[in-house]
């Protein structure tokens, strides 16, 4: 097993220049999003041409990609969170969180124009940062595991959402708010927009920046991380605060897109967005995965549920398909686990 | 008492009478230490006689419960790895302490990023050209040749990841760098490299503290040898005249009338 490893000549001066495109290209196609990107293209197609003219149609596109904008933005939290070997189960309760904490401050602001809006926003942020500095503490100081402290938060931000509204959801949103929630710009949703940015932003961050290498490196190793130097503790209640304040973000949209709080609306999300990721081809067991993994795997479940309503298929079937689909994906990681621990 | 043996330059690192304990159980109980700079200082000891522990507490890994660390002869304390860091020490964990999801580069400047220069920096961006091209350099100096700079390093071969520890530690190393069983996981020819690699390191002056549990490697490349016992320094000897015998007796207790006996 142990191959001669160095060798008394210097490096393969091939090794001098970084790989050129052509071997990233031949690198990441056998990587879990290059699968992943092919059965999304082959879904499009497949349904585009069982339907060209309602799946295909502008408008369709236009809801796929609206209906996808809330989770995205969930999901990008998701992924840091995982990659440093994470979970966060409590973004949809936070989210309702945030989103009653915004709607009530707006109702009691009595105004209607952009400033209220911002001041919602801000108590959405706040509220959905302050959640997770709880699960972030929880987690790296009382080193309570991160799935049962989410678990917990999930419910108690739920909870305590339902005691501020009395069970009722919030309508009194601001028409200011609906108006970005349901209006577009050049024909592109404004949702669609923001969580474009939001998307962009967090690729960027992740892959380009310290901040994002060192998510990395605390999923890898924690051990390793600590020992080099970086504050691992810090570095997890941060992505915990990030997640929260995703969160927050994604409340906004959601309130301005359904004009109400949808107080019993995101169950779901976090397993939603768990789903994403891991089919995005994030290692559960952290280290790995990328931003535009997490975009496809967000989108081929909403493009599965819009094609098979389209088709007339009962869109349960979505659930039953990507319930198997995620076990796959998870089942070839680990083969590509396995087999390279043998390598 | 133990550091009678002669040096043949101050110590630049020693440490005091070190105790630390693990819930009940007492991995160091009053050790001492001392390592010379341009020297190799071998670490030896049977299994679980408390050295990882020794250099994770020199290292900053854990804080001692009790005891002293001097650095060119005054004291300091290491509540991080980042101070043993800042104080030019660095080590080789038995373990590695490598990202296996992250490219050579990527942990070779584990915690120590380059950034950008200028604004681009300033926000956190990487210079990852420049740590590429800096990790190559390290590499090809110490004549490490890897197949592929551009992997997660768990795709490489388990001698090759410890070829990265091995150059990690000694790109940053300034004044020490301890070396935890590096060639455990080596085959025959990378062995004799390692040893080569160690002694052209300490021929810069660096100070080497190697643990093994090969008696042969410790004798090739040795100056100076010191013994662990259940926690405690029980032989510190120069390595002249000194046998595998010797240091088989030393570790398993045969020759502890005779503390300083296999000195020359
Ligand atoms: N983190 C820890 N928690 C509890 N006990 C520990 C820990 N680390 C070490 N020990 C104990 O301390 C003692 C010394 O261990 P240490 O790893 O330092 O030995 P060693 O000399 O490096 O052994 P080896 O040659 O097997 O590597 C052992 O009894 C070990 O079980
Ligand atoms: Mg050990």
């Amino acid at each position: 097993m142990t191959q001669t490893t160095t060798a008394p000549l210097a490096a393969d001066p091939a090794q001098l220049s970084p790989p050129g495109l052509g071997r990233r290209l031949r690198g990441a196609m056998h990587s879990s999003p290059a699968y992943m990107t092919g059965i999304l293209i082959l879904l499009l197609l497949f349904f585009t041409f069982m339907r060209p003219n309602t799946f295909a149609s502008a408008f369709n596109m236009r809801n796929i990609f609206l209906d996808a904008s809330t989770l995205l933005v969930l999901s990008i939290g998701m992924t840091y969170v995982m990659i440093a070997g994470g979970f966060d189960l409590s973004i949809g309760s936070v989210l309702v969180f945030a989103g009653v904490a915004a709607a009530k401050t707006m109702e009691a602001m009595g105004t209607d124009t952009i400033f209220t809006v911002l001041v919602g926003l801000v108590v959405a942020l706040i509220g959905g940062v302050a959640w997770g500095l709880f699960n972030g503490w929880c987690i790296s100081r009382l080193r309570v595991s991160a799935l049962i402290t989410t678990l917990g938060s999930m419910g108690a931000a739920l909870g305590i959402s339902y005691l501020l509204t009395d069970g009722n959801d919030v309508r009194t949103v601001p028409t200011t708010l609906i108006a970005i929630g349901t209006g577009s710009l050049m024909g592109i949703p404004w949702l669609v927009l923001i969580s474009a940015v939001f998307t962009v932003v967090g690729m960027v961050w992740l892959h380009m920046t310290r901040y994002g290498r060192h998510t990395y490196l605390v999923g890898s190793n924690a051990e390793a991380a600590r020992r080099a130097g970086i504050n691992v503790n810090n570095h997890l209640l941060s992505l915990y605060m990030l997640s929260g304040f995703l969160a927050g973000v994604a409340a906004m949209l959601s309130l301005g897109r359904f004009s109400t709080t949808t107080l019993e609306g995101h169950g779901t999300d976090p397993l939603e967005a768990i789903t994403a990721v891991v089919l995005g081809g994030t290692s559960l067991s952290g280290g790995r995965g990328t931003i535009i993994g997490t975009v496809i795997g967000v989108f081929i479940p909403a493009v599965l549920a819009n094609g098979f309503i389209i088709m007339g298929v009962a869109p349960f079937w979505q659930m039953v398909v990507i319930g198997f689909v995620v076990i796959a994906a998870v089942y070839v990681d680990q083969l590509k686990r396995q087999s390279r621990e043998r390598g | 008492m133990t550091d009678a043996a002669p040096a043949s330059a101050a110590p630049i690192l020693q440490a005091r009478n070190i105790v630390k304990h693990f819930g009940h159980v007492e991995a160091l109980r009053g050790a001492d230490f001392s390592a010379c700079a341009g020297e190799v200082t071998a670490l030896i000891g049977d299994n679980g006689a408390g050295k990882s522990t020794l250099v994770k507490i020199l290292s900053g890994v854990y804080a001692a419960n009790s005891g002293e660390i001097l650095l060119n002869g005054a004291p300091v304390r290491f509540s991080s790895p980042s101070d043993a860091h800042a104080a030019g020490i660095e080590t080789v964990y038995q373990d590695l302490s490598v990202a296996p999801d992250l490219s050579p580069a990527a942990n070779m400047f584990m915690g120590r990023e380059r950034l950008r220069p200028g604004w681009l920096g300033r926000l956190g961006f990487l210079d990852n050209a420049a740590m590429r091209r800096e990790s190559l350099q390290a590499f090809q100096r110490l004549k490490v040749s890897l197949k592929d700079m551009d992997t997660p390093i768990a795709d490489l071969s388990g001698g090759q990841r410890q070829s990265v520890a091995i150059c990690r530690a000694i790109m940053w190393a300034k004044n020490v760098v301890f070396m935890d069983e590096p060639t455990a996981a080596l085959g025959v020819v990378q062995t004799g490299r390692t040893l080569d690699l160690i002694r052209r390191i300490r021929d810069t002056g660096v100070a080497i503290v190697l643990i093994s549990h090969n008696m042969r490697d410790v004798l090739q490349v040795a100056d100076c040898i010191e013994v662990l016992r259940l926690g405690r320094r029980i032989a510190r000897m120069r390595n002249e005249g000194v046998t595998v015998q010797d240091l088989v007796g030393a570790m398993t207790g045969a020759l502890d009338s005779q503390e300083e006996g296999a000195a020359a």
